[in-house]
């Protein structure tokens, strides 16, 4: 009987408190918080969805009601299409890469390699610097004639190109700089789950003779899983969300052939103040967040955890 | 044999990923006839640092970047600690879906709200201020969840022990909860410093003039228009933009990669 009071006090789940007094504490607590959140991101997300569906105020002409017109402007423009296709180039580009050095990082370096420490700093520095630095570096670093690039290809008797102003490799170069700036990040959740990794399994795995490949693809491997798909959402996430680079390295150009959705969205919002349009654009971009959301939650609720 | 080759790869790796800091670092410091031409007996020079810092308003860029990561974290901390404990320790009424609704924005980050967010500004009338750049963040799901994770950890019997001692809801949140939580507080702390220092696209977009502007955006400003091709000069203030974080992270590297962690693993 004690015991049931005493479980009533504390609430269903756990919680200490409950009961009428302390919703109004609990809301209390959460106000300011929820205020904030309210207005700065569910707020927003539903005013793009309605004024998706209306044009764009002008000067003396206020917005009015235009259905999907937005929508259907935005499947019959090529550079709509374009980004699209950059974006999933980009995404398809950067995530196994980075994702695959940053495991390949993350084995080297929880071994006793010579020079660790220093190995480590050198892979996660990229991490702390901002992108925009970062791309300034690259943007030296890819001039036509002058640049380091160039410099070596030269060495090795290859033609000039210009790498950040040909149709063919703008958007490789952005592959390139965002692998390097993501690999040791994502390193460090590796390294972390490595060091989870109970040593008794690889005695284990070496008295029985096993390979280290055959205990990696076996053992470390699936171990890895929870991590590679906590690292793979935050991939899928950035490759959609970060566009630093973009803006400082090559402006969507050549002729929009390394622009991503989100560039788009700010040129078409805040160079040509087509509102309107803009939201109709951050809907798509929208949609393909809340795609990965609910991926996350089918497959990391339910398919893969530890038993 | 193989264990040779890995430890040729993981150099090899080592060294390609910190070539173009070192680049930008021989760029910098040396004058401008040797910034692409690779001579070991090159002058050293804080030349192009001087004409960088002297060229934009760099100390204003740094003061404003101070205040806001300053505003943010402050905020962020007052707030994500309320929350966190209302989420933990507080049953009322609506509590699950209220905790759904702040996971929204771990995938719907402000970051791409760029839009409305800047009509919100506009109409506050707040633009092109630090806090426009910083009030989207302050709120941060992100913090509610990990501070939620550690304050669910702590023994409800300390929290009930110093409510039979007369402590209220803050007294407690305050005596036992935040001491507790410390690792994890200075793990955010130093997560969000790193990225709001780093954070571009939006403050480019609502800021507009050297009053308000971080370095990033100072930087963007600085090294589009100002300077042409004078990358000795762009690759000194690329340095200076970065170089608190950056030594910062040097001085204390191990609690940067742990904090990194710890911010990642949920």
């Amino acid at each position: 009987m004690a015991i049931g009071t005493a479980d009533a006090r504390r609430g269903g789940d756990g919680a200490l408190m409950s009961g009428g007094r302390w919703s109004v504490t609990g809301w209390l607590l959460l106000l300011p918080a929820a205020v904030l959140l309210v207005t700065f991101t569910h707020f927003p997300a539903a005013a793009t969805a309605y004024h998706s569906l209306f044009s764009t105020p002008r000067a003396g002409r206020p917005a009015v009601w235009i259905g999907w017109e937005n929508y259907q402007a935005m499947a019959a423009d090529p550079v709509f299409w374009q980004s699209l296709t950059n974006n999933a180039l980009f995404a398809l580009g950067t995530i196994p890469t980075s994702m695959a050095l940053a495991l390949a990082m993350a084995l080297l370096v929880n071994g006793s390699v010579r020079g660790r420490a220093w190995l480590r700093l050198s892979y996660f520095t990229p991490t702390i610097l901002p992108m925009i630095a970062v791309a300034n570096i690259w943007l030296f670093f890819y001039t036509p004639r002058y640049g380091l690039l160039e410099q070596i290809t030269g060495l090795f008797g290859l033609p000039s190109h210009n790498w950040l102003g040909s149709r063919d490799t703008a958007l490789a170069c952005l592959i390139v700089v965002t692998v390097w700036k993501e690999a040791g990040f994502f390193m460090i959740f590796y390294l972390a789950a490595l060091q989870a990794v109970a040593p008794v399994l690889s005695e284990a795995a070496s008295i029985e003779g096993a390979g280290r490949w055959y205990f990696f693809r076996r053992v470390t491997f699936p171990l890895l899983m929870p991590t590679t798909l906590f690292v793979l959402v935050n991939a899928v996430i950035n490759s959609f969300r970060l566009v630093d680079h973009v803006v400082v390295m090559t402006r969507g150009g050549p002729d929009n052939t390394s622009s991503l959705l989100l560039y788009y969205i700010y040129d078409v919002g805040f160079k040509f103040w087509d509102t309107g349009y803009a939201a109709a654009l951050t809907m798509v971009l929208l949609a393909i967040l809340a795609s990965v959301a609910i991926g996350q939650f089918l497959l990391l609720d339910r398919r893969i955890h530890y038993r | 044999m193989s264990r040779a080759l890995e430890t040729l790869a993981a150099w090899l790796l080592g060294v390609l990923w910190i070539l173009p800091l070192a680049y930008a670092t021989w760029t910098a410091f040396h004058p401008k006839e040797y910034s692409a031409r690779f001579v070991p007996t090159a002058p050293l020079t804080l030349q192009n640092f001087v004409e960088a810092w002297q060229a934009a308003p760099f100390a204003r860029y740094l003061v404003n970047t101070v205040a806001l990561v300053t505003v943010i974290l402050v905020a962020q901390l007052v707030l994500c600690t309320l929350a966190a404990y209302a989420f933990a320790r507080v049953s009322f009424v609506g509590r699950d879906a209220a905790f759904l609704l702040v996971l929204v924005q771990l995938m719907i980050m402000p970051d791409v709200l760029i839009v409305e967010n800047y009509r919100t500004m506009s109409r506050l009338g707040v633009l092109d201020t630090i806090v426009a750049i910083g009030l989207p963040y302050m709120a941060s799901a992100f913090g509610i969840f990990l501070l939620r994770q550690t304050f669910k950890m702590v023994p409800k019997e300390l929290d009930e022990a110093a409510r039979v001692e007369g402590a209220g809801v803050l007294g407690t949140l305050w005596k036992v909860y935040v001491p507790l939580a410390r690792p994890v507080y200075i793990a955010y702390a130093l997560v969000s410093v790193s990225y709001h220092w780093n954070n571009f696209l939006w403050p480019l977009i609502v800021t507009n003039s050297v009053t308000s502007r971080p370095l990033t955006v100072g930087l963007q400003v600085f090294s589009s228009t100002d300077q042409g091709v004078d990358w000795s000069i762009i690759t000194a203030a690329t340095l200076l933009t970065s170089g608190p974080l950056l030594v910062a992270f040097l001085l204390f590297q191990r609690q940067f990669v742990q904090s990194f962690m710890r911010a990642g693993i949920r």
